[in-house]
């Protein structure tokens, strides 16, 4: 990489730190020479001086990375962790320290168990859901036919809509006033002109699995042909000389390569829909009568409507971060996923 | 160790130099700010907040004051569920606007939180300060302090539609004056059988509609929904009873409430009435004053009836403050007490239908106006303005306990009130 100049001096100074020692025959001669002159002062305990300056070369790289990270990842935790344990008001700002009443409060709330079971139900339905929707789709399209661009496309466009864009526009599909959906539904004898598809515990989990489905399966279908393309060919070729059909190959090659990748797609579904709270601030608010409250519109609704608590609100981030941890955790060992496979 | 320390150096150096960067820009804006009110003493900007169900009657006052005052107001609506959010955030950073308009039943929580400057003297030293209507005053009145005046008004009133009431059969210059009335003319409106019409209409799932709406008919009757210090809910009596049975036998008839009723969370509450398609309703009177001109039916207005024929009315709607963080008081108190003149309430909203705040306007301000707006003037006076610090979180929030009452009593089972009202207490007496 770096360009040899004529006289050999120029790039010397720069070559030396950047590259190892051992490759550039001066180096060694220099790094020798200092060993030795060290070497006489006595026994050498410290790195060397080469590698003092390659470790101090190194953290430069890091150190924006790491600045980034510790500024909007490790402070924002700290700062969590601080403010559940904390009497800390959205008007009132930080009071004094109360642990651990703030944890008292969040479990003493009703709404805690109700948000937590609709929480995990909505996350089984939709992953269930999208999940063999999104292999499905990505075994249509991953070998290259005439169309199959056209249908990438088409199946893949809903994911470049924001979920936020999507829940407004499903809102429109299904509002009673200028939505099609209800005269259709209603002339197929399905529901009542003039009633709510959102207007029912189940209507709005249904109406709520549809819009995500359709806005996460193209995503989770991208995702799924990657690692499909990567199984190599003469595998399945092997196996077809060997005689095994379809069905075998897709049960003895396809799933156990495709491992890695199915554990990385329910990983992040299941953990995207346990923080499920756009599509549901903007298509339910939570009704009709907190029945579709999840976990984070809970955390939500403790900082800013209900109770205006940000202490509440931290507490029950940090149960649903250690939550969080735990599910994937055991996901992670029931797929039979290590370090190793990464 | 030694070789290490250059490394310490230089990200302390680094870190020295980013606080100085930020300090600069911290100076930076600082010095925008002092500038902004070197200008400012009578003149300069003043930013306001006000919420967008009111967005017409804030518009009108600040254009007015801007058309012939050197200090200008910087109005910015927001949007009526972000209000909460948006204020608290703005507190946190120290960056609330100089006026902060709110709804009425927010504001105690408000003032307690010291979101609002004192300003008792001031408000004091007006010279008609008995004229201007208490409600909003107590509502931003803490120990002892008084930190808000009225900004707009928005009473509740009962609305019928004299077109349908013809149709089916009933003096459409006669509105009810009782519950068993109300009821009576909903079911013969509601007979007609008409595509998409209903006797009466009820907005199911916003707790701050609902309020609106359903507390006028108990404070008709004489019976409180909340006790003195608005820290236990009374909503289980006999007149609140009958209150929700006379909604509960609507629901159960064909027509009755108007479809969706259950479901409404409040966004398109409005709308059924305004389209013709409702019979009689409790409906906002800000709303309704605009439909005089532009609706293609006859309305009627009245008080909100309680089940021995009394009436009574919400008086709802914004009270405005100076909020802590402001920094320029004298601009924004110009504004203030150019708003509770008698010129002021009567161009601003006396001229446009809209309630006054100022007593003296509602009596005499309105001779040339529609006589549905005397009528529903002349309601004000038994109007009430409920206050309590946790009102927000008890009855206007999505899912609060007395969207749940509601809920009940109206849809549900008949026999949970007495629970739901202790529901309502647990989060008022918190």
């Amino acid at each position: 990489m770096v360009r040899k100049s004529p006289s050999g001096t120029e790039g010397q100074g720069l070559r030396e730190r950047l590259a190892p020692p051992r490759r550039v025959p001066n180096a060694v001669k220099e790094h020798e020479d200092v060993r030795a002159s060290r070497g006489h002062q006595g026994i050498v305990k410290g790195p060397s001086r080469s590698e003092v300056l390659g470790n101090r070369l190194g953290w430069t790289f890091v150190s924006p990375t790491l600045l980034i990270i510790a500024l909007l990842f490790i402070a924002p935790i700290v700062l969590v962790f601080v403010m559940a344990a904390t009497k800390w008001t959205l008007m009132g700002g930080q009071q004094d320290v109360n642990f651990p009443e703030n944890f008292h409060k969040v479990f003493a709330d009703p709404l805690l168990m109700d948000s937590a079971w609709f929480t995990l139900k909505y996350t089984f339905a939709t992953t269930f859901i999208i999940m063999p929707i999104a292999l499905g789709l990505a075994m249509l399209v991953q070998e290259s036919r005439r169309w199959n661009n056209i249908i990438r496309t088409a199946i893949l466009l809903p994911s470049a809509l924001g979920i936020a864009s999507s829940s407004l526009l499903f809102y429109a599909l299904y509002s009673p006033q200028v939505g099609p959906l209800n005269s259709i539904l209603a002339k197929l004898g399905l529901m009542e002109q003039n009633a709510s598809l959102l207007g029912s515990p189940n209507g709005a989990l249904w109406a709520t699995v549809f819009l995500v489905v359709w806005r996460f399966s193209g995503y989770y279908m991208l995702l799924t042909m990657v690692g499909l393309q990567a199984i190599p060919p003469d595998v399945y070729e092997a196996a077809k000389i060997d005689g095994a059909n379809r069905f075998q190959s897709f049960m003895n090659i396809t799933l156990p390569l495709l491992k890695p990748t199915l554990a990385m797609t329910w990983i992040m579904s299941i953990t995207g829909s346990l923080l499920a709270f756009d599509q549901f601030y903007v298509l339910t608010k939570g009704g009709p009568n907190n029945s579709t409250v999840t976990v984070v519109q809970l955390i939500y609704k403790y900082a800013f409507e209900t109770k205006k608590d940000l202490g509440m609100a931290a507490a029950l981030s940090v149960i649903v971060l250690v939550a969080l941890v735990v599910i994937n955790f055991f996901m992670l060992k029931s797929m039979g996923v290590n370090d190793e496979e990464d | 160790m030694t070789y290490i320390r250059p490394t310490r150096r230089g990200a302390a150096v680094a870190a020295v130099a980013a606080l100085m960067v930020t300090g600069l820009a911290a100076c930076g804006s600082d010095d925008n700010s002092d500038g902004a009110n070197a200008t400012s003493g009578d003149s300069g900007e003043v930013t306001m907040w006000s919420r967008a169900p009111l967005e017409r009657q804030a518009t009108n006052a600040v254009d007015a004051y801007n058309a012939n005052h050197d200090t200008q107001i910087k109005l910015e609506i927001l949007p009526n569920d972000d209000v909460e959010g948006k204020v608290g955030a703005a507190v946190q950073t120290d960056t609330l606007p100089c006026l902060l308009a709110g709804d009425v039943v927010r504001v105690p929580y408000w003032t307690q939180q010291g979101v609002f400057a004192d300003i008792t003297d001031k408000i004091d030293s007006l010279e008609n300060l008995d004229d201007l209507a208490v409600g909003h005053i107590e509502a931003g009145t803490y120990e002892g302090s008084k930190y808000t005046l009225p900004f707009v008004q928005d009473i509740s009133v009962l609305v019928w539609n004299k077109d349908l009431y013809q149709e089916a059969g009933l003096d459409p210059e006669k509105g009810p004056t009782n519950l068993d009335e109300f009821v009576d003319q909903a079911e013969a409106v509601a007979a007609l059988n008409k595509d998409g019409v209903s006797g009466s209409y009820l907005s199911g799932q916003s707790g701050g509609a609902l309020v609106f709406t359903l507390f006028p008919s108990v404070w008709a009757d004489g019976e409180e929904v909340m006790n003195a210090d608005g820290t236990e809910a009374l909503l289980d009596s006999d007149s609140a009873a009958a209150v929700f049975d006379a909604y509960r036998e609507l629901a159960e008839t064909t027509n009755g409430l108007g479809a969706g009723s259950q479901e409404e969370t409040g966004a398109t509450w409005t709308a059924p009435f305004a389209e013709g398609n409702v019979g009689v309703m409790p409906y906002p009177f800000t709303s309704v004053s605009g439909l005089f001109d532009t609706a293609d039916f006859e309305i009627g207005v009245s008080g909100i009836p309680g089940s021995t024929g009394g009436s009574s009315t919400f008086l709802g709607g914004d009270a405005i403050g100076i909020s802590s963080s402001c920094q320029n008081v004298d601009g924004a108190w110009d504004f203030l007490s150019w708003l509770m003149t008698d010129d002021a309430q009567q161009e601003v909203f006396a001229d446009n239908n809209d309630t006054a705040a100022n007593l003296s306007v509602l009596k005499n301000g309105y001779a040339d106006a529609d006589p549905r707006t005397q009528i529903a003037n002349a309601v004000i006076e038994n109007g009430r303005t409920p206050a309590s610090v946790n009102f927000n979180e008890a009855f206007n929030a999505a899912g609060s306990p007395w969207q749940l009452l509601i809920q009940n009593a109206v849809w549900g089972d008949d026999d949970s009130l007495t629970d739901d009202n202790a529901a309502i207490t647990a989060i008022l007496g918190q």
